[in-house]
Parts: C-alpha cells; sequence; structure tokens
C-alpha cells in the first residue's frame, strides 16, 4: 500500500463530457496490501464511470464486510457508500433501489461475503432482478481473516498455507445463471481491457447485473498451488471474446474480418463490439452458457469475458409495478390518505 | 336428568362463552357473527382466537367474553360452551363451570360418560338439520355453522334483526348469499325456540354503550398506522403472529396508495427471504430516504440482532413492529407472550439500547406506529413496537381511529441540496451540532460536491472516517447515550392513574384490558395507584413514579420479570422494591388472577410487618 497519492494523472485523462476530471471518480487512499488485484478493480470501477459521464453523487456503492467490501472508500468519494453487514449487502442494496430507482447501485462483495455467508441474500437478489451491479472480487480466500480457504477456492488448490482444498469450490456465475441474472461475465482484476467494458456493460444493463472478477489475494493466495494466483489465472484464461464498449453517440470506425466481430445491442442504442476468440455460441442462451462454461471448466481453464446477455426480463421495480417517481420524494399528500377516508374506514368496522 | 335441580348460572350481559372448533371448518366467520353482533347491540364485548399452529384439523377455541361493565380483559372459565369439536369435548364438557350449559350437536347421542348433573346439556341436531335441509357437503359444513349462531340468538334471546343486518351487510357484494344464510339462522332460531324454550338464563339485551367504537385487530391498525405515517418500503418475513400487519399494509396500500393514473403502486412491498433479509432492506431503503419498516415477531428479532446494532451505531432509522408470541425457540407460535423486552430493548452485540413502544390496543397500534416512524427519524436509530399476538391477532373494541390532517412527518434532521450549499463549516454526519446528541444526515444524490460519506459499523469519527483511535470511539458511544437521554423526553409518557397511595401497580401493553379490571376491584377496599408504561427509555416520570410509593408490583406475562430487569437496570432501583406478578401461560392474563396475587402479596407483608412487630 502506499501512503502517499501521487498528483500526476495519465494526461489523457483530462475532463468528460460533464466537466469532472478523473479525479471527482477518485476515493480515498486504499489501505489493501501493495498488489492486491481488488485495487485494480477499484481503478477500473472508476475509468468506466469517468468514461460513462456519470454523476458520482447519483452512485450509491454498497458493500458487505471483507477485503473486498472495504473497497467502495477507494473509489468514488463524492458518492454515499455503505459498508454493511457481512453478507447483507443483497438486501441492503434492495432496500435503497425501492427508496430510490433513479440512482446507480455499485454493489461489492467477495467470495466469503457472496459463496459462504451471504450464499442466500445473492440467490435471492438475482431472482428479483434488482437494477444493480454485482461485483465479486474474487480471491478464494478470507483475506482478513489472514488466508483460510472460501467456498470458491478450487478443490485441490492450496494458498500460503499449503494445505489442498478438499471440498468443491462454487462457481458463482453457474449460480447467477441459474438463479436467472440478465448479464452474467466473468473477468480478471489483472485484465483492464476486458473488465472494464464489463463493468460499463454492466452498469447500462438495466437489471441484475453480474460480475465475478478474479482477484489473487498477493498476501495468502498467490502461490503457484493456487488456481487463484496471478501465474495460475493468466495461463489459464479462455476469454469468450474480447471486448469494446461503444457508447451511444460514437460512431464506429474501427474494422474488424467479418465473421469475428459481433455487436451486442444495449437498451439505450450503446454497444458492445465483441472479437471472437475460440469460443463461438449464443450469448443470449442460458443452457449454451452454462455448457461453454463446464466445457472449458473440462480443459481445466477459466472462462472470462461476457458470459451471457438477456435484456428481456424486467427488474423488481416492474414486477412489483412501483411508481416511476422515487418512493423517497413522494410527500404527504401522495402517501397519507387522510382523515375522511379513516372516517369512512372507522365505520366499516362498526 | 331434571333441569330444576340445577343452579343455572343467570345473567344479563356478563357473562363467558367458548366456541370449541376445529380448525379450518368455516368457524371462524360464524363466530365472528356472533361476537359482531353483540357489538352491535351496544354491549361490550371482546373475543380471544386460541388457535393451534395448523391449517386444518386440530382444535381451535374462541373465546367470547360479552361484558356491559366494558371490562374487555380475559375473565377465565365460561358459562356456555358450544361443543362443535369431538376431539376436544370431554375437555369442554368437564371444564365447563357449575350451573352453565354445554351445547352440542345432538345428532348423535352424548356418551354415557356426559353425566355431569350441575350444568345444562341443549342438544340442537345440527347435522341432521344440514343434511334435511342442503345437498351441497360443503354447504352442510358451513351452514352447520351458521345454524348454531341462530340457536344463541334465541337461547341469548338476541334481537334477531341484528344478525340479519350483519349478514346482509357481510355479503353486501354477494348478495346471492344473503338468503341462504339468513334461513339457517333462522333454522337455529326455530330450533331452539321449539325444543328448549327458556332454558337458558343467559342473555345478551341491547344497551347501546359501545357510541363510536370500533372492532379492529391491532396488526390491521399498526399496518394502517405505517401508511397514515406514509412508510412507502416494507420488507418482510412470514411469521406468525407478525404475517397481518403486512398483509394490512398492503390491503390499505391497494385501496389508497395505487395512483390512479398510471395504476402503479406508491409503495413497495418485498417478500424477503429471511428475516435478516427484511431487516435489511428497511435499513437500505431508510439509508436512502424512504419511510420503511418491517413486522416480526421473537425468533425475527433475534435474526435481526446483528443488523440492529448496525442500524443503532451507524444511526439509520428504523422502524420494527415485534408481534411477540410465547417463547423462547419455536415456543408457542399461537400464543401471547410479553417475552421480547430484553431482547429487543438490548438487542445486538455491544453497548446497545434500542426505543421501544408499547401499545395496549388497536388505536394505540395505530397512533404508536405513526409516532414511531417520528421518533425513528428524529433519532436516526431503530424504534421497536412491542405489540403482542393477543392484540395483533384479536380483534379488540376500542375508539375509533383518528388523525389529524395538520398533522406533518417530522423527518428528524435530514440536510437537502440548499442547506449544504448554505454550510460555511465542514459537515460532520456524526457531529452533535445541537447538543442533543443527534447529528445531522444526508440522503445520497442530495448534492453533487457536499454531503457524501461512507455509511459503516466500524467506529467512525465525527465526519464518519473510520478509526481505530479509542479515545475517538468512545466520545461516539458516550454520544449515543446523549441521545438516549434525548429520547426519554420524546417518546410518550408513562399513563399514571391515583394519587399518594402507597401502593403502586405498574403494568404495560395488553395487561391493561385485566389490570383496569383487577384495580377497579382493588380499589374498592385499598388505594391503589397505577402507572401503564408505554416507551423505553423510561421519561422521569417512571422513576419518580416508582420513588414515590411503598409497595410496588409489576404485572407481566413473561417468566422472568423483564420490565422489571429494565426499571432496575435504567433506574438503579433496588430489585426488593418491585413485587412481580406474572403469568406465562401463553394465555392473556386475567383480572381473577391479579386481584388474587396482589392481594396475596399484601397480605403477607402485613403479616410480615406484624411479626416484626
Amino acid at each position: 500500500m502506499t501512503f502517499v497519492r501521487p498528483n500526476f494523472r495519465h494526461p489523457l485523462y483530462h475532463t468528460n463530457d460533464i466537466g469532472y476530471s478523473i479525479k471527482n471518480y477518485e476515493g480515498a487512499l486504499s489501505t489493501l496490501c501493495a498488489g492486491c488485484g481488488h485495487d485494480s478493480i477499484s481503478a477500473a470501477i472508476i475509468k468506466s464511470c469517468f468514461d460513462l459521464n456519470l454523476e458520482p453523487h447519483k452512485i450509491a456503492k454498497i458493500s458487505g464486510i471483507g477485503c473486498s467490501s472495504k473497497t467502495p472508500t477507494y473509489f468514488l468519494g463524492k458518492a454515499h457508500g455503505f459498508n454493511s453487514v457481512h453478507g447483507r449487502m443483497p438486501s441492503v442494496t434492495t432496500g435503497a433501489n425501492m427508496a430510490n430507482r433513479d440512482l446507480l447501485y455499485i454493489g461489492v462483495s467477495g467470495d466469503g461475503d457472496t459463496a459462504s455467508i451471504g450464499m442466500g441474500q445473492f440467490a435471492h437478489v438475482v431472482r428479483r432482478n434488482l437494477n444493480m451491479v454485482y461485483i465479486v472480487m474474487n480471491n478464494g480466500c478470507y483475506g482478513l481473516t489472514k488466508g483460510q480457504d472460501s467456498a470458491t477456492a478450487d478443490k485441490g488448490s492450496a494458498s500460503k498455507k499449503g494445505v489442498p482444498s478438499v471440498f468443491d469450490s462454487i462457481d458463482l456465475c453457474q449460480m447467477a445463471l441459474q438463479l436467472g441474472a440478465g448479464m452474467v461475465a466473468r473477468s480478471f482484476s489483472g485484465d483492464k481491457h476486458q473488465l472494464i467494458p464489463l463493468i460499463k456493460a454492466a452498469i447500462k444493463h438495466p437489471g441484475f447485473a453480474f460480475i465475478d472478477v478474479i482477484s489473487p489475494c498477493v498476501t495468502f493466495n498467490n502461490t503457484a498451488t493456487s488456481t487463484k494466483g496471478y501465474e495460475w489465472v493468466r495461463d489459464h484464461l479462455e476469454a469468450t471474446d474480447t471486448i469494446d464498449f461503444i457508447p451511444t453517440k460514437s460512431e464506429i470506425k474501427i474494422d474488424y474480418a467479418v465473421g469475428d466481430t459481433r455487436k451486442v445491442a444495449l437498451h439505450d442504442g450503446s454497444e458492445l463490439l465483441l472479437h471472437k476468440n475460440t469460443a463461438d455460441y449464443d450469448l443470449s442462451s442460458r443452457k449454451e452458457a452454462m455448457n461453454q462454461i463446464e466445457s472449458v471448466k473440462e480443459q481445466h481453464k477459466i472462462l472470462t469475458g461476457l458470459i451471457y446477455h438477456n435484456e428481456s426480463e424486467e427488474d423488481t421495480h416492474g414486477l412489483i409495478n412501483t411508481v416511476e417517481q422515487p418512493l423517497n420524494s413522494l410527500q404527504k399528500d401522495d402517501l397519507c390518505p387522510g382523515s375522511q377516508v379513516l372516517d369512512a374506514l372507522n365505520a366499516t368496522m362498526r | 336428568m331434571s333441569s330444576e335441580k340445577i343452579n343455572k348460572i343467570a345473567a344479563v350481559n356478563d357473562f363467558v362463552i367458548r366456541f370449541a372448533n376445529v380448525n379450518g371448518s368455516g368457524s371462524a366467520s360464524a363466530n365472528n357473527l356472533f361476537s359482531k353482533a353483540v357489538f352491535r347491540l351496544g354491549v361490550p364485548v371482546s373475543s380471544k382466537n386460541i388457535f393451534p399452529s395448523n391449517i386444518q384439523g386440530l382444535p381451535t377455541w374462541f373465546e367470547v367474553r360479552v361484558n356491559e361493565q366494558g371490562y374487555l380483559g380475559r375473565r377465565g372459565g365460561y358459562d356456555f360452551v358450544v361443543a362443535d369439536n369431538g376431539q376436544t369435548m370431554t375437555r369442554d364438557y368437564g371444564e365447563l363451570l357449575t350451573g352453565g350449559y354445554f351445547f352440542y350437536d345432538s345428532s348423535r347421542r352424548l356418551p354415557d360418560t356426559f353425566n355431569r348433573k350441575d350444568i345444562v346439556e341443549i342438544g340442537i341436531p345440527l347435522t341432521y338439520i344440514c343434511n334435511e335441509n342442503y345437498t351441497d357437503p360443503r354447504q352442510r359444513q358451513i351452514f352447520k355453522n351458521i345454524i348454531y349462531v341462530g340457536a344463541l340468538a334465541y337461547l341469548f334471546d338476541m334481537d334477531f334483526t341484528v344478525f340479519e343486518d350483519s349478514i346482509k351487510s357481510m355479503f353486501i357484494k354477494k348478495p346471492k348469499l344473503i338468503e341462504p344464510n339468513i334461513k339457517a339462522l333462522k333454522l337455529g332460531f326455530d330450533y331452539a325456540q321449539e325444543h328448549h324454550f327458556e332454558a337458558c338464563e343467559l342473555n345478551i339485551h341491547r344497551r347501546d354503550l359501545c357510541g363510536q367504537q370500533i372492532l379492529m385487530e391491532g396488526n390491521s391498525a399498526a399496518g394502517l398506522g405505517a401508511v397514515y405515517a406514509g412508510a412507502t418500503v416494507a420488507g418482510w418475513y412470514p411469521i406468525t403472529p407478525s404475517t397481518s400487519v403486512i398483509e394490512a399494509f398492503e390491503k390499505y396500500c391497494k385501496a389508497y396508495r395505487v395512483d390512479a393514473n398510471t395504476g402503479k403502486n406508491k409503495f413497495a412491498i418485498v417478500q424477503a427471504e429471511d428475516e435478516l433479509a427484511a431487516i435489511g432492506i428497511v435499513i437500505g431503503a431508510s439509508w436512502n430516504g424512504a419511510r420503511a419498516f418491517t413486522a416480526t415477531s421473537g425468533p425475527g428479532v433475534s435474526l435481526m440482532s446483528e443488523f440492529l446494532g448496525l442500524a443503532y451505531f451507524s444511526e439509520i432509522p428504523v422502524m420494527l413492529m415485534d408481534i411477540q408470541r410465547t417463547g423462547p425457540s419455536t415456543g408457542m407460535p399461537t400464543r401471547t407472550q410479553q417475552s421480547d423486552l430484553i431482547s429487543a430493548a438490548y438487542a445486538s452485540h455491544g453497548d446497545t439500547k434500542n426505543v421501544l413502544l408499547f401499545p395496549s390496543n388497536p388505536k394505540e397500534c395505530f397512533e404508536l406506529t405513526v409516532e414511531g416512524f417520528d421518533l425513528a427519524e428524529r433519532l436516526q436509530t431503530p424504534v421497536i413496537l412491542m405489540s403482542d399476538l393477543d392484540l395483533g391477532m384479536n380483534v379488540h373494541q376500542c375508539d375509533p381511529i383518528e388523525w389529524n390532517d395538520a398533522r406533518m412527518y417530522d423527518r428528524g434532521k435530514v440536510l437537502d441540496e440548499q442547506q449544504l450549499n448554505d454550510m460555511s463549516e465542514r459537515w460532520g454526519r456524526y457531529l452533535d451540532v445541537d447538543g442533543d446528541g443527534i447529528p445531522y444526515r444526508t440522503i445520497p444524490g442530495t448534492h453533487p460536491e457536499k454531503g457524501a460519506y461512507f455509511t459503516r459499523g466500524s467506529s467512525h469519527d465525527e465526519y464518519a472516517a473510520y478509526t481505530e483511535d479509542g479515545e475517538v470511539y468512545a466520545r461516539g458511544m458516550q454520544r449515543l447515550l446523549v441521545k438516549w437521554d434525548t429520547a426519554k423526553r420524546l417518546v410518550p409518557p408513562a399513563d399514571i392513574s391515583g394519587q399518594d397511595a402507597g401502593i403502586g401497580v405498574i403494568y404495560y401493553g395488553t395487561s391493561d384490558y385485566s389490570t383496569q379490571e383487577a384495580l377497579d376491584h382493588l380499589r374498592s377496599s385499598q388505594a391503589i395507584d397505577a402507572m401503564r408504561i408505554k416507551a423505553f427509555p423510561f421519561g422521569d416520570e417512571v422513576k419518580d413514579f416508582i420513588d414515590s410509593h411503598d409497595v410496588l408490583f409489576v404485572v407481566e406475562q413473561n417468566r422472568d420479570a423483564q420490565m422489571k430487569t429494565l426499571l432496575v437496570n435504567e433506574l438503579s432501583v433496588d430489585p426488593k422494591c418491585i413485587t412481580e406478578i406474572l403469568n406465562i401461560d401463553g394465555m392473556p392474563i386475567t383480572a381473577t388472577f391479579l386481584v388474587n396475587q396482589i392481594q396475596q402479596h399484601l397480605q403477607e407483608s402485613i403479616n410480615q410487618i406484624q411479626q416484626e412487630a
């Protein structure tokens, strides 16, 4: 970790279309270990929000407990944040979203927070199709309590302690798919070229968008025997596609060989441009996505990239038919039926 | 058996009738028809549904107390029983008071073992009459219940038109059902008149004592209170006996909160995966500036404890309704108790204290719910409405619910965009600017530059920054006590009655009905003061009351005298000063029990003083 933030910013970052510089999207100094994958994810979130010209104060960042859940302090300092209770980020985000549907909700969780203590809440927030970005910073271990295996640690994988995990791991992307998430992606904290367009797509997705980001724990789980270390992950990545996020207004002028590129249109007119890798399947088919994860797994590789994308489902507000106006902005006149109604009601109870 | 030898219980408008039914047989609506008829004759009535944790098949009882003096607590014992359940008939027969009336379906002969000589047996061949008059098996079951109500109308000499009117208003939307129901009532009435002429000396005669009062369940009133208080978000998980709070909230929201133009809802009700998620939803919504609440019972409070601690420490308003049932663990889920006081008051690890409100009747469920939302936002802390199964799920007679249209919601100290703009000094989320321990908060999305902060359950300084500095942490915890002192001045004060007696009785919640009755009885021979506690923390008046009485009783419906524990703990009262009168059988406490217990204790102290002398 560093105790000083340099004032130097990348020369290409000036201001975005709404006049903010990248500084407006940064947060406090990270207190995570030097080289922690989580800091790269924070940086990707910052860059994504900057590029998308989002107003930071219209974003709410909510987390559970653990190393991952500390990160919302380190990005978007002008946004309200909520470091809640272990495994309970999904319910807090659900409530917040019910209160104000107009904000962007970025939920940050870890593998312990989501795949163990918060498994129930994770499953149900997916079912509700809450309009949010759900990022798991997945390092396969409990960092803050010094490296115990988590439920996403692969069977046979050994962390710094050297004892191979004896239990099967939980694949959160497969769970999200099974439970009906509209967008499912996996990425690697070390691959910002893939991660940033995925985060942008997730932000634009009008419903539940899930990104499982493998993010090595440099202190406890970056050994040669671990399947969540930098080395192993880099050597075993199998990307669905390489991706560019194309905002609405941009003209696409990049040429790709015909047959190698396809576009995924997002509801607001922006597009994802996917450059095919080895895999070729229908991204809107849950069955094929599930199949692809399994096929790649059989080769002892990790499938990354956009795995599934389908915008057809309504989000929670659509499903429970709430008004367009944020509920937290309704006033007494909208909410209180008043004394005359009460008099009539009393009369029915005599 | 000859009835001349029996010393029949004779009473007008003062007796208890017990209906023994099979759960799920449709008896509830017939029994309610009966108790509502009593109410409509202007005779005060209270009914207790004593039901099993079961949907169909197990025994259920419905106890109706008719009392023109207006005593609405459970009396204990029953003078008349409608024995409609073979499983419990032996017990229902055996426990009937001497001189009482045993009403049964005489389509089958009573067993030979039913040979009490001190009661009146009233047989009506309900099954036979049904089979004669109805062919549809479902109708036979439903109308059997209505037939016995008709028979009761004759036996108690009740004005039959009240029943007819009730049926008409009951089926106003299904007019086809009016005639067959009235026919069933008449079948029962006529049979009883023909075969049991003047058999019963219990009468219910019109008195017109109920005025503008209403019949309502506490849970309906609490749900309605949440609508009037402007709650927009409810997260919840089903649990008896709290479920009907949310059902009522939904019912009233659908009636009053659907946008007429778009058909869209001005409310969001989310059935969560468990109680943890339910309170998480409330906290997320409150943090984001909506009024939000949940309802649960003891097991749910246990599960919500961690989140309640977060809300206490990070200072987020929470409105929680605890409809208490008999614990511990699963306990008796369909029986009442006041046994969550300690777990609610001090919910969560670390030093925590939560505001509690104690309603005694449906009107107060409504009022304290409305007030609870104001308090939660004013104090930025959890507020827990401590209702119970008796209050929540039984229909109670109470004064009509009132709403003052001039009443504004107290949203507490929330800074809007303009106030943030106008601020010259640095804003601190946890800075005590006003000296009342309550800081100012901001809602996400309010201002592009000012007011954003990181809410956390970890220790924080006045500016919401993480800290492990013990002094800063301690300062924050001490400030929360300043806020607690402020709460003492804001919560509803205790109701105190009587003056200058040496004896004082302390009570709260649904013990109100029976304590009032017991006090009336005891006061005929002894001056006694009384204090009904309506909130925790305790205001100064509670301590003053305790200090000014030599002999004190506390009436509770739990084993460990939990209110006494709170009094002793918070007010440094000598535990020996307060004698506890406790009822823990899961049934609402009775006045008889209270009178006996208090008299016995008073006698014991007199004996002790005499011995010492």
